[in-house]
């Protein structure tokens, strides 16, 4: 392994630091996107079985190949550009969502060594990057020059910027508990069993974090974004590959969070218990696992719930979240002073 | 009391998981999709369908050209000339369904004195062109022809109840 690395080195010379950033960046890119198109898969499967239908099974085997099959058909399509829209605004926006959900990634630990840049405020860089991805949202519904468009990206920007409150002070919770804005550490703080992490503690925020992180990527039942069946949302002047785009980010979003989520509540790479059979599977099998169980409660949340009035989504993220977790940041650095301390740690 | 009830029935989400069981037990419930073109669904021994013209078992065409289906016809779908053959009979020269104005009503069927136009179970036809969906009679024949089997049937299980 070191001898190909040495050998790798030497025939790219000066480029080398670029070449071994851009293949570390692919390696976690591709399988980013290859697990939003067989998010997508499931979502329409397991949608599906909620409604008893079997969904996708004509493309390929069991319908594996569908997502290749969407992919395929959206890459062939014409990108239409409204007369009216400003051009380079209007090609802009996408890009201004799928980045910061890429670049988030950066810091995102999949096991306590393998992370590209495991950098000392990653908590803090994820915060940063993800309230980013507003501004393509916005970008969109300002570039089509449609009321419609407009209208959906007002609604998602003041939904994502309300939302990020809430699911900030959740953070600010597990920060308190692991003394560590390192996401690493704050992992490692949550070594041992299903007991030791901080769902448990932190139960209130955990359950914030989750449902601000539905309405965070819109997804149902805070999709009144898209709202297909009412405005169709920011994106409605978008076709073919520019709309995917929107497409992939929002996935790669939903991952995202769902990836935080496991890291942060539900000890990310340990496992269930901390004795034999458990402790045999790999870590990064765990967090896996995890991320598949927040995703799959996505899919179900989508599968069960009716989409939310536009006035109750602001008032539950505004009247009731930030209210909670403010409370619970409040129990968790009353009990630090006390003997019971150790209860949140 | 009651508003302290519903206070804590809110906020502890108690409807939204009740929603979330329902949905969990659908998930392994049994799926009811029919695939159609691998499975299909049963169809009544009256179904209206694709038209067919009938020929008697000696091969001899039913229709008299009578005109009563195109007498009947609401939807002014059928059209029919007709001469008298070499033998003395009178038989149809023209015998057209447009199955664009079609609504499948079986009044034709009903009118026919001699069983000559039935409708079929075929359902799943197509035209690749303008004018493909107007059968003709030898159409409507060839289609009677290959299906002669099952309209004898269909014609056999309902016959007790006209």
């Amino acid at each position: 392994m070191t001898d190909a690395l040495t050998y790798l080195q030497g025939l790219f010379g000066f480029a080398w630091p670029l070449v071994w950033s851009m293949a570390k960046i692919v390696a976690i890119v591709a399988p980013l996107m290859l697990g939003v198109a067989y998010l997508t898969y499931a979502e329409r499967k397991i949608i599906g079985y909620m409604q008893l239908r079997i969904g996708p099974n004509r493309v390929g085997p069991k319908g594996w190949l569908q997502p290749i099959a969407d992919a395929l058909k959206l890459l062939m399509k014409e990108i239409v550009l409204p007369t009216s829209a400003n051009k380079g605004l209007f090609l802009l926006a996408p890009v201004l969502a799928i980045g910061p959900a890429l670049a988030a990634w950066a810091v995102v630990p999949f096991t306590p060594e393998l992370v590209l840049a495991n950098i000392d405020a990653s908590l803090l860089y994820i915060m940063a990057i993800t309230s980013m991805g507003v501004y393509g949202i916005v970008l969109a519904g300002w570039a089509s020059n449609s009321k419609y468009a407009f209208l959906g990206a007002m609604r998602a920007s003041a939904q994502i910027v309300s939302y990020e409150i809430a699911m900030g002070f959740a953070l600010v919770g597990v920060l308190m508990a692991a003394q560590s804005l390192n996401l690493v550490e704050i992992v490692k703080a949550q070594q041992g069993g299903v007991f030791s992490w901080y769902w448990l503690p932190l139960f209130p925020l955990f359950i914030v974090y989750l449902i601000a992180g539905v309405a965070e990527t819109n997804r149902a039942p805070f999709d009144v974004v898209e709202g297909e069946s009412e405005i169709v949302g920011f994106h409605v002047d978008y076709a073919g590959m520019a709309f995917a785009i929107f497409f992939l980010a929002e996935y790669a979003n939903m991952i995202l969070v769902a990836t935080m989520t496991s890291l942060m509540f539900l000890g990310g790479w340990n496992p269930l218990f901390d004795f034999a059979p458990f402790t045999w599977i790999p870590g990064f099998v765990w967090l896996l696992a995890k991320v598949c169980f927040i995703l799959f409660l996505f899919l179900w949340f989508r599968a069960t719930f009716p989409r939310y009035r536009y006035d109750q989504i602001m008032r539950l993220g505004w009247k009731v979240f930030i209210p909670v977790t403010l409370v619970w940041i409040l129990v968790v650095g009353a009990a630090m002073q006390t003997s019971y301390g150790h209860l949140f740690h | 009391m009651n508003k302290i009830k519903s206070f804590f029935s809110t906020f502890l989400l108690i409807e939204l998981l009740k929603g979330l069981a329902l949905t969990g037990r659908y998930l392994f419930a049994r799926k009811i999709t029919v695939q159609f073109p691998d499975e299909r669904t049963p169809l009544s021994p009256r179904f209206r369908g694709l038209h067919a013209l009938r020929r008697y078992p000696g091969g001899e065409e039913r229709c008299i050209a009578c005109k009563l289906c195109e007498a009947v016809c609401p939807a002014l779908a059928i059209t029919i000339e007709s001469a008298q053959r070499d033998d003395g009979t009178r038989r149809t020269t023209r015998y057209d369904i447009d199955l664009t104005k079609c609504i499948f009503c079986g009044m034709c069927e009903e009118a026919c004195p001699v069983d000559a136009i039935v409708e079929t179970r075929i359902f799943d036809y197509h035209g690749e062109k303008r004018g493909d969906l107007v059968y003709t009679k030898e159409m409507l024949l060839a289609v009677g022809d290959k299906n002669e089997a099952q309209i004898a049937k269909d014609k056999a299980a309902d016959a007790k109840y006209r």
